[in-house]
C-alpha cells in the first residue's frame, strides 16, 4: 500500500504496524493510509483496538514494529518537543469528551489557546465564541462540564479540538451512547467541519449507519488485520461474510454468538465436580 | 507450595522495585517541570489554596486540642516535681520538635494527600490527562508540578500553625485553668528553646514530610488503575504509605538531629 505516488495526498500513513499488549497481538502487520481532506473511517467490533490505533497515531503509544507517519514525520522517532508541535496541529475527540472538570465550558475551549499562544484575552474571547458558535453552543459557555449532557460535552470537546485550527481531527467513537438528535447533530458537524475548515478526519467507530453516511473511505478491521477497505458502497457490497455480518448486525455468522467455551452438555454435566 | 511462595515473593519484590523506579522517574519529571510553574504563579496560588488554606481548620483545631492535652498531662507530671513553671518548655519543645511536624503531616496526608490522589486518579480515569497530552500540554508541568510545589510550601506553614496554636492551647490550660504563672510559661520557653536546634530542625522535618507526602499522593494518583476501584485503592495507599513514611522518617531525622547532644 505504501506507494510514493500517493504520498503527497496522504496525510497519515501507517505502515506494517504491529502492536501487542501483554501476549495479545492487537495489530498484526497492518497498513493504512489516510488522505488529506477526506473523512476516513476505521470500523470494527469493540475490543479490536480502534482507540489504540488513534493513540498510536497521536504518539501516546509506541508500536512494536512498523511506523506511523503524520504529514511526513515519523511520530515515534520525533523528540518530545517536536511531537508536541505536531500534536498542536492534531485535534482529538475523546469518547468521554475529556473536558477539564474544574473549568467552565468557555475556559475549556480557551485552554489550548491560553497554553500555546500569547494572544490577548479579547482575541481569545472572539476565537472561543466563534468555535462555540460553530458547534452551536455559544449560549452554554458559562456552564460547567458536569451540567452538560453527553452530546453537548462532545460538541464542546469538538470546539476545543478545533480551537488551534488543526490540520486533522481524530474522533474516538463520536456516536456511541448518543440519542438520535445528538447523533444527527454530530454527523452533520463532523461532515461540515471537515469540508468548511479543510480538515482531514479519522473516525473510529462501530456505528455502521452513521459512519458510512459521511465517510469517504472505510477500513474494516478485525483480529488485528484489515478485513476489507474501500468506499462505503464497496464495503456494503463486500464479498466477505464477516463484513456482511458486521455491516448488517446479524447475531450469528462468522462471529459466533457464543464466547468460546467447551461443549454445553459437558459443561452442564460436570457441575457436580466444580461450581465454575 | 514452597516454590509458589518463593515465586510470589520474587514477583512482589520485583513489582515493588519497578514501582519505586517509576516513582523516582515521576519525581524527577515533576521537579524538572516545577521550573515552568515559576512564570505562572497563578497555578501555584490556586493549588496552595486547595492544598494549604483548606487544611487550615483541621490543622488549627487539632493543634489546639493537642496543645491543651499536653498542658494537662505536662502539669500533672511536672507538678509532682514542683516544676510546673517549666510547663511552657515542655509543651513548646514537644510541639515544635515532634508533634507539630508529625501530627500535622499525618493530618495533611489524610486531608490533602488523599484529595490529591483522588483528583489525579479521576482525571486519569476520565481521560483528562490523556486529553491534555493530545493538546500538547504536558500534564506533569500543568497539573502535577504546581500541586507538588504547593504541598512542599504548605506543609511547613501548616506545621508552624499547628505548633503555634498548640502552644497557645497549652497556655490556656496551664495558666488559665491550672494556675501556672503566665510569665514563667513564656519566659522559660524563651530561655530554653533554641532557634537552631528546635525550630529549624522542626521546620526541616516538616519540609521533608511535605515532600514525601505530596510525592506519594501525586504518584499514587498518576500511577493508579483508572477505574473506581483502582482510584479508591490508590487513595488508601496514599494515606497508609504516607503515615509509614512520616513515622519512619521522623525516627531517622530525630536520631540524626538530636542524637549528638
Amino acid at each position: 500500500m505504501d506507494n510514493s505516488d500517493s504520498s503527497q495526498n496522504t496525510l497519515v500513513s501507517v505502515s506494517n504496524l504491529t502492536f501487542s499488549r501483554g501476549n495479545k497481538k492487537i495489530f498484526d502487520d497492518i497498513s493504512l493510509n489516510f488522505e488529506r481532506g477526506k473523512i476516513t473511517a476505521i470500523m470494527g467490533p469493540s475490543g479490536t483496538g480502534k482507540t489504540t490505533l488513534l493513540k498510536l497515531i497521536g504518539g501516546q503509544l509506541c508500536p512494536d514494529k512498523g511506523s506511523v507517519k503524520v504529514d511526513g514525520k515519523n511520530v515515534h522517532v520525533l523528540r518530545r518537543a517536536e511531537l508536541y508541535d505536531l500534536r498542536k496541529r492534531m485535534g482529538m475527540l475523546f469518547q468521554s469528551g475529556a473536558l477539564l472538570t474544574d473549568m467552565s465550558v468557555y475556559d475549556n475551549v480557551a485552554f489550548p489557546l491560553r497554553e500555546h499562544t500569547k494572544l490577548p484575552e479579547s482575541m481569545i474571547r472572539s476565537i472561543v465564541l466563534m468555535k462555540l458558535q460553530a458547534v452551536g453552543l455559544r449560549g452554554a459557555r458559562h456552564l460547567m462540564p458536569n451540567e452538560l449532557s453527553g452530546g453537548m460535552a462532545r460538541r464542546i470537546a469538538l470546539a476545543r479540538a478545533i480551537a488551534l485550527d488543526p490540520m486533522m481531527i481524530l474522533y474516538d467513537e463520536p456516536f456511541t451512547g448518543q440519542d438520535p438528535i445528538s447523533m444527527g447533530v454530530l454527523v452533520h458537524l463532523i461532515k461540515s467541519l471537515n469540508n468548511t475548515l479543510g480538515l482531514t478526519s479519522i473516525i473510529v467507530s462501530h456505528d455502521v449507519h452513521e459512519t458510512s453516511a459521511i465517510a469517504d473511505y472505510i477500513y474494516v478491521i478485525a483480529d488485528g488485520k484489515v478485513v476489507d477497505q474501500g468506499s462505503p458502497e464497496h464495503i456494503r457490497k463486500s464479498s466477505s461474510e464477516w463484513v456482511q455480518q458486521f455491516m448488517n448486525g446479524t447475531a450469528d455468522g462468522p462471529v459466533h454468538f457464543h464466547y468460546p467455551a467447551r461443549e454445553y452438555v459437558d459443561d452442564l454435566l460436570s457441575a457436580g465436580k466444580r461450581y465454575h | 507450595m514452597v516454590i509458589e511462595l518463593l515465586q510470589r515473593l520474587g514477583s512482589n519484590t520485583r513489582d515493588g522495585f519497578t514501582k519505586l523506579g517509576r516513582g523516582t522517574r515521576f519525581l524527577a519529571q515533576t521537579i524538572a517541570g516545577s521550573v515552568s510553574v515559576l512564570p505562572r504563579p497563578r497555578l501555584l496560588l490556586n493549588q496552595m489554596y486547595s492544598v494549604g488554606v483548606l487544611s487550615f481548620l483541621i490543622i488549627s483545631i487539632s493543634g489546639l486540642f493537642v496543645g491543651m492535652v499536653l498542658g494537662l498531662q505536662g502539669y500533672y507530671i511536672l507538678s509532682d516535681f514542683g516544676a510546673e513553671e517549666t510547663l511552657g518548655v515542655m509543651v513548646a519543645a514537644s510541639l515544635v520538635r515532634e508533634l507539630g511536624p508529625v501530627v500535622s503531616a499525618l493530618l495533611f496526608a489524610g486531608r490533602a494527600g488523599s484529595a490529591l490522589t483522588a483528583e489525579i486518579g479521576l482525571m486519569k480515569a476520565t481521560e483528562q490527562l490523556s486529553g491534555m497530552e493530545m493538546m500538547a500540554v504536558d500534564p506533569i508541568k500543568r497539573i502535577i508540578s504546581p500541586r507538588f510545589l504547593a504541598g512542599l510550601l504548605s506543609m511547613p506553614l501548616l506545621a508552624a500553625l499547628f505548633s503555634t496554636v498548640g502552644i497557645l492551647g497549652g497556655q490556656m490550660v496551664g495558666s488559665g485553668l491550672l494556675g501556672v504563672d503566665e510569665g514563667s510559661y513564656w519566659a522559660q520557653m524563651q530561655a530554653k528553646l533554641d532557634f537552631q536546634d528546635d525550630i529549624i530542625n522542626g521546620v526541616i522535618k516538616s519540609i521533608v514530610f511535605g515532600f514525601v507526602t505530596t510525592w506519594i499522593a501525586l504518584f499514587e494518583g498518576y500511577d493508579s488503575i483508572p477505574t473506581s476501584e483502582g482510584v479508591s485503592r490508590a487513595t488508601t495507599r496514599t494515606v497508609v504509605n504516607s503515615a509509614f513514611s512520616i513515622l519512619g522518617l521522623d525516627f531517622i531525622l530525630t536520631a540524626l538531629m538530636f542524637g549528638d547532644d
